[in-house]
């Protein structure tokens, strides 16, 4: 994929890529740490349809969006022959019971029966944590395990 | 009444005053510094309130208030981005320059000014304003256009342009003799090249040695070094000004961004100060006979203008309505046109009624730019439906996902 880099001078850097339908989307970054998700307009591409400020929260929180789906159909895929294994994904929202707690508080495997086995965050995967790793709001837990153990997982994560 | 007392008194009615034309400015998304300068004209020679107490501080903070605009401008660009913007932009920089220093310098010939003054208006009508194109640009949402690089070239190419620009203006302004003046230009290239060299190099260098974790200790080392070097510029006969944008640009990475931070409050306070002395020393009875021709520069260089960004737009494969944006972003002058008009009219070597039509120029265009900016994209609909043409904006010359080159951008 080709990431097209424009400088700006005095305001920042500005990264986009340019998709199959031919739209432009990308990231303003600003000097002063100011992100801007900008996306061109249809009928004319040098323009924007919108040009969004977005918090390094929210930044964060999109680019774990976007980013992994793909990790989780992989992961589905390398699951596909055991049956009754799926994979889903959990967001540690703001005033989660967890929000800057060690991931060895949850004791999600051995009350669930369902594993953690990556945490996106920012947009990069963090494979396999540790115990001693700590959650933060925005983090993106992929969790697989059966149906019922995600579940459980689920009401772990979310009531504490 | 005690001197003291009277220059607090209209020092703090003036500031005072200027807040509440702020924050009218504000609210109806206006640039601040036509209404600074109408502020001017209302107060002191020829206004409505004659001034005594506040002429001499007022004087010495306008002077800061050049010294502290120009600064901020060298912390907003870092060297590499000066060269490469000036190795990109080069060609779409001089015909900037051929088109729009042009006009001014006509009028100031047609008005039998003479030839200083014809310098001066020619930089006057030449300069945009990169403090309200910037503002246009990021308040339109237009970050991610892709014409604003091509306008953000062009206001980088003007910079430095000013850099070459304030010098001869400074040498010839002083009346030095043309062996005289081509030495302080010779001195000044040399610097800038030297300065450019130094920031590149050894920028961090410069940084560490002005970079403080101390605020208090960072603003008098930052305040007191620029108004060292301006002194010291100005002593050369370089031009404070340019002494102080050059050490904006050898201050570089989180250090300027600290630094800009730091000194916008003051900057605003003395640039404010600053575009009301522009105003208190124009009388504004002599804006009436030039008004004409202030009207017709306003005309003329707003075309010429749109003309330099639809160019340069279209040299980057830019659609025709996003040439018409980037035209349109530039119309807009403000600051630096005050800086240079006010340089010469403090030297004395120009006719009074220079101050004249340049606060009525900047007047009309600091309105007109950011109005003709946002007009730009309904007019060009109007323009191609009168013409019964099918709306159409740029094409898409870029490297898809299937992995083509990337090339040109």
């Amino acid at each position: 994929m080709n990431v097209i880099e424009t400088r700006l001078p005095g305001i920042g850097v500005r990264r986009e890529i340019v998709t199959g339908s031919g739209r432009r989307v990308g990231i303003v970054a600003q000097r002063d740490g100011d992100l801007d998700l900008i996306i061109s307009k249809a009928g004319d591409p040098d323009a924007c349809v919108a040009s969004i400020p977005l918090t390094p929260d929210e930044a964060a929180t999109i680019g774990n969006l976007l980013g992994s789906r793909q990790l989780v159909a992989q992961l589905t895929e390398e699951h596909r022959d055991l049956p009754g294994v799926s994979t889903r994904q959990f967001m540690i929202e703001r005033g989660s019971p967890f929000d800057g707690h060690r991931l060895a508080d949850t004791r999600m495997r051995s009350r669930s029966g369902a594993s953690l086995v990556a945490v996106l965050r920012a947009g990069q995967v963090q494979a396999s944590p540790t115990p001693d790793f700590t959650l933060a709001s925005g983090d993106l837990l992929v969790v697989v395990g059966t149906s019922e153990g995600l579940d459980a997982a689920a009401d772990i994560l979310r009531n504490g | 009444m005690h001197t003291t007392a009277l220059t607090l008194i209209e020092l703090g009615a003036i500031l005072l005053f200027l807040g509440v034309l702020g924050r009218l400015a504000g609210r109806i998304g206006l640039s601040p510094i036509p209404l600074y300068l109408i502020g001017g004209l209302f107060f002191g020679q020829g206004g409505f309130i004659e001034l005594q107490g506040v002429i001499e501080f007022s004087e010495v903070a306008s002077e800061i208030g050049v010294v502290l605009l120009l600064l901020m401008l060298g912390l907003e660009y870092t060297a590499k981005e000066l060269v490469t913007g000036l190795r990109q932009s080069w060609l779409a920089g001089i015909v900037d320059f051929v088109l729009n220093f042009t006009p001014g310098a006509l009028v100031a010939v047609i008005l039998g000014w003479g030839p200083v003054a014809a310098l001066v208006m020619g930089g006057v009508t030449y300069i945009s304003s990169s403090g309200i194109a910037a503002k246009v640009i990021s308040d339109l949402g237009r970050l991610g256009n892709r014409e604003t690089p091509a306008v953000l070239a062009i206001l980088v190419f003007e910079d430095l342009a000013m850099a070459v620009y304030l010098p001869v203006l400074t040498a010839v302004l002083a009346g030095l003799s043309f062996a005289g003046g081509l030495g302080t230009v010779g001195i000044s290239l040399l610097v800038v090249t030297l300065v450019l060299v130094i920031a590149l190099r050894w920028g961090n260098v410069v940084s560490a040695v002005v970079d403080s974790s101390d605020r208090e200790v960072f603003l008098l080392t930052l305040i007191g070094a620029a108004l060292l070097v301006a002194g010291l510029a100005s002593a050369l006969q370089v031009s404070a000004a340019v002494g102080a944008f050059l050490l904006g640009i050898a201050i570089s990475g989180a250090t300027a961004e600290n630094a800009a931070r730091v000194l916008e409050p003051l900057r605003d306070l003395f640039a404010a100060i600053f575009f009301v002395v522009f105003g208190l020393n124009t009388d504004p009875m002599s804006i009436p006979p030039v008004l004409g021709f202030a009207l017709l520069l306003a005309l003329v260089t707003a075309v010429t203008k749109i003309a330099t960004g639809w160019w340069a737009a279209g040299r980057q494969g830019i659609g025709r309505l996003g040439r018409a944006r980037a035209g349109t972003a530039l119309v807009a002058r403000g600051e630096f046109s005050i800086v240079i008009a006010g340089l010469a009219v403090a030297s004395g070597a120009v006719v009074a009624d220079l101050a004249a039509l340049a606060t009525t120029y900047v007047l009309l265009m600091a309105v007109l730019g950011p109005v003709l900016a946002r007009v730009a994209e309904p007019a060009m609909g109007l323009v191609d439906r009168l013409a019964g043409r099918r709306r159409e904006g740029g094409t898409l010359r870029l490297p898809r996902a299937d992995g083509a080159s990337p090339e040109g951008l």
